[in-house]
């Protein structure tokens, strides 16, 4: 069951770059055991690290510097988790302590991957994004219910963002619904429309398999 | 109402909406899933995760699993897997596999092979069809006329227990290809154009429709490489109508309806994908016309799949127009080129004809099927590979190995320098274990050439194989129509 999302506040991390891929943010040979846990580590390995194999931290990389250690926020170029569809990325994201991530897009496998995890992907324009960016690191908070991000303490006080996300998905990371569970509640609906379709289409439900 | 193939796929499929139902109110229908496919790398954990929760599969039969990203491919298989820890996922999917009941086309079945090689190969993906996959190039599929994407492990086990997703329809794109194809211009230089024109995320979520005279002169290889490209082109997958074409490749496969046209399975399965084209009024998000007359082969030059020039054009020193034009994007993009180039070793105004390469690879899901294999053939044949040069090709399926083996293509291969392979996604993507010396510059045939993608501090350059060929005989990145006569002659 994904963890429910209300409200964060923290610092939010600046890493605005185009493009960053799944395997940038968790390389294929960090994915090393057939378990959702025990990813953090190889998160942005390559970034991160100067050396990945024995984990030299990179000091130039923005979740190595102080200030940001501790983001849960991370804000972040267009088209971020385009690439492969590992989910694994998304888990090593959730348990290094990320749960919000703003970007002008993201690619459609990672969005869907966010909402089944209880991260909140935020679409904002490019130009809120430079200006969240800006007067860091004054912490940022960003509220579900209301659907504002909104700028802490300091000089920027009255500064905020309106962001909209779908609905559905605004439930979903609310409630920290269980996918599988609501949709088990539609079984019988869900038989109905196989055996409708079935007289529809009945070849697609033969197994026509010819041994070689 | 005109519909577009999207459009009629997608009224098959999309249930009414349950009673009380929290998710699908909100325009997110419940979408049934015809057909499923795994392999060890992400769909081990899937199956892993149902069996700890104790769910099971509603319709075991209509799901199936291949060994292909880890496994080892080195000749003859020396051993399971190279990669340190890699045979957990793959022991994992076996058991995971035997306990569900699923079809398993494991390492020593003749129809192992990388996911989107097998599937249309055994006729699993057909017209009209859903398909998902954890796996990113699920959209290769849609070459066949069916809704064919990449989804997560958490969607990949909704679908395995439910046999449906929640899903917004995705809007419709079109891409219609249209002019006379140069002779040394293939499906995936059009892709790397179309990538480096519009950007990485020029069709972004969106579903896209090849179509157009050059689509139609394609082979289905070519048809599949079109649509293999598209996630990099940032779309939620690709299609293309069916054709007779489409109906003759599938014709008696093992997977394919049984029967002929005038009766039994095939005629009523027939009946139904011919209504898969998109009407003629039916209207489309994005609509674009490309002519390909004037498309040159092309190679990246950095680190994402829009970092591409036409190999006689210079490496530039700004960003796709599509993504570029937003004004206030332009700093960040001129940013990430600057990085892009540092890393790849190349400067703008550069010459990519001119750079020399380490190492070349043929495979991966974008070209490693027959017809892949005997256009890089035809250029190796009585032909020698540059020195120094690392080469390596690896048919995407035990089958498409067979076939090439039949018609002596691994003799061209092997008598050219290039190691044959057993199949398999292979150096595609680098997971430790087998990969190139590190800091290689590698021209290849796959989709991708992210930092680190085929392996640490690796340089990739996305090309045809074709080009992958040329520049393997050549030593450096050549295109098949510049590759002089008396260079690697035997
Ligand atoms: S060949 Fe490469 S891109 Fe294709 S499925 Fe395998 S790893 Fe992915």
């Amino acid at each position: 069951m994904p963890q429910a999302f209300t409200s964060i506040t923290s610092p939010a991390a600046p890493l605005m770059q185009a493009n960053v891929d799944t395997d940038t943010i968790m390389p294929s040979r960090e994915m090393r055991q057939v378990s959702k846990t025990g990813l953090k580590d190889g998160l942005f390995a390559n970034w991160r690290y100067l050396n990945a194999a024995e984990r030299v931290p990179n000091p130039d990389f923005v979740l190595n510097q102080p200030a940001y250690k501790q983001a849960q926020i991370l804000l972040v170029g267009d088209n971020f988790g385009c690439g492969s569809s590992r989910e694994f990325a998304v888990w090593a994201l959730a348990e290094y302590g990320i749960r919000v991530i703003i970007a002008p897009s993201f690619g459609s496998i990672f969005f869907a991957n966010c909402i089944r995890n209880g991260l909140l992907p935020i679409v904002l324009a490019q130009a809120d994004i430079d200006s969240l960016a800006a007067p860091m690191p004054s912490p940022v908070t960003v509220d579900l219910q209301t659907q504002m991000i909104s700028l802490g303490e300091n000089e920027n006080k009255n500064k905020k963002f309106a962001f909209t996300i779908d609905e559905t998905y605004r439930n979903m990371l609310l409630n920290g619904l269980d996918e599988i569970g609501l949709t088990e509640k539609n079984r019988a609906h869900i038989t109905d429309f196989i055996t409708a379709d079935q007289a529809r289409r009945p070849w697609v439900y033969k197994q026509h398999k010819q041994e070689t | 109402m005109a519909l577009t193939v999207l459009d009629k796929i997608w009224s098959l499929h999309e249930l009414p909406p349950p009673p009380n139902d929290p998710v699908t109110k909100d325009n997110m229908p419940l979408i049934l899933i015809d057909k499923i496919f795994l392999h060890e790398r992400t769909g081990a954990i899937a199956l892993q995760n149902l069996t700890e929760r104790r769910l099971s599969i509603r319709e075991p039969e209509h799901v199936f699993c291949t060994m292909d990203h880890i496994v080892d491919t080195k000749p003859g298989r020396p051993q399971i897997s190279r990669m340190p820890g890699g045979e957990a996922f793959i022991q994992a999917l076996r058991k995971g596999a035997q306990q569900h009941g699923l079809t398993l086309f494991d390492i020593d079945s003749p129809h192992q092979g990388i996911v989107h090689v097998i599937s249309p190969e055994l006729a699993i993906v057909q017209p009209g069809l859903t398909l998902i996959c954890p796996d990113s190039h699920t959209c290769t599929q849609g070459a066949f006329g069916a809704l064919a994407w990449g989804v997560g492990s958490s969607e990949t086990e909704h679908a395995l227990v439910t046999k449906t997703l929640y899903l917004k329809k995705p809007p419709a794109m079109r891409v219609w290809l249209e002019g006379t194809c140069p002779q040394a211009v293939t499906a995936k230089d059009i892709m790397l154009w179309l990538i480096a024109e519009k950007g990485a995320a020029g069709a972004q979520g969106m579903v896209v429709e090849f179509a157009g005279p050059v689509v139609s002169a394609f082979d289905m290889e070519a048809r599949m490489t079109l649509c293999n490209m598209a996630v990099e082109f940032g779309a939620f997958s690709a299609l293309i109508a069916p054709d007779e074409k489409t109906f003759a490749w599938l014709k008696d496969r093992a997977y394919a309806p049984k029967g002929d046209a005038k009766g039994g399975d095939w005629g009523q399965a027939l009946a139904h994908w011919r209504t898969f084209f998109s009407d003629e009024q039916a209207e489309f998000a994005v609509d674009m016309r490309v002519d390909v007359s004037k498309l040159k082969p092309m190679v990246s030059w950095g680190t994402s799949p829009e970092h591409a020039v036409p190999i006689d054009a210079p490496v530039p020193d700004f960003a796709p127009e599509g993504v570029a034009k937003k004004a206030n994007k332009k700093a960040s993009k001129t940013a990430d080129i600057k990085k892009a180039q540092k890393y790849i070793g190349v400067q703008s105004g550069q010459d990519m004809r001119q750079v020399p390469i380490d190492a070349a690879f043929i495979g991966s899901c974008t070209n490693s099927r027959l017809a892949d294999l005997r256009r890089a053939a035809s250029i190796l044949k009585g032909r020698k590979i540059a020195d120094g040069v690392e080469a390596i090709c690896v048919p995407g399926s035990r089958a498409v190995k067979q076939a090439a083996e039949k018609e002596g293509l691994d003799k061209i291969f092997q008598a050219a320098g290039f190691a044959w392979h057993e199949a398999g996604c292979s150096m595609c993507f680098y997971v430790g274990g087998q990969g190139f010396a590190p800091g290689a510059r590698v021209i290849t045939s796959t989709n991708r050439n992210f930092e680190g993608r085929q392996g640490p501090a690796i340089r990739s350059h996305l090309a045809s194989v074709e080009t992958v060929a040329a520049s393997a005989i050549a030593g450096y990145i050549c295109a098949p129509d510049e590759l002089p006569a008396n260079i690697g002659a035997k």
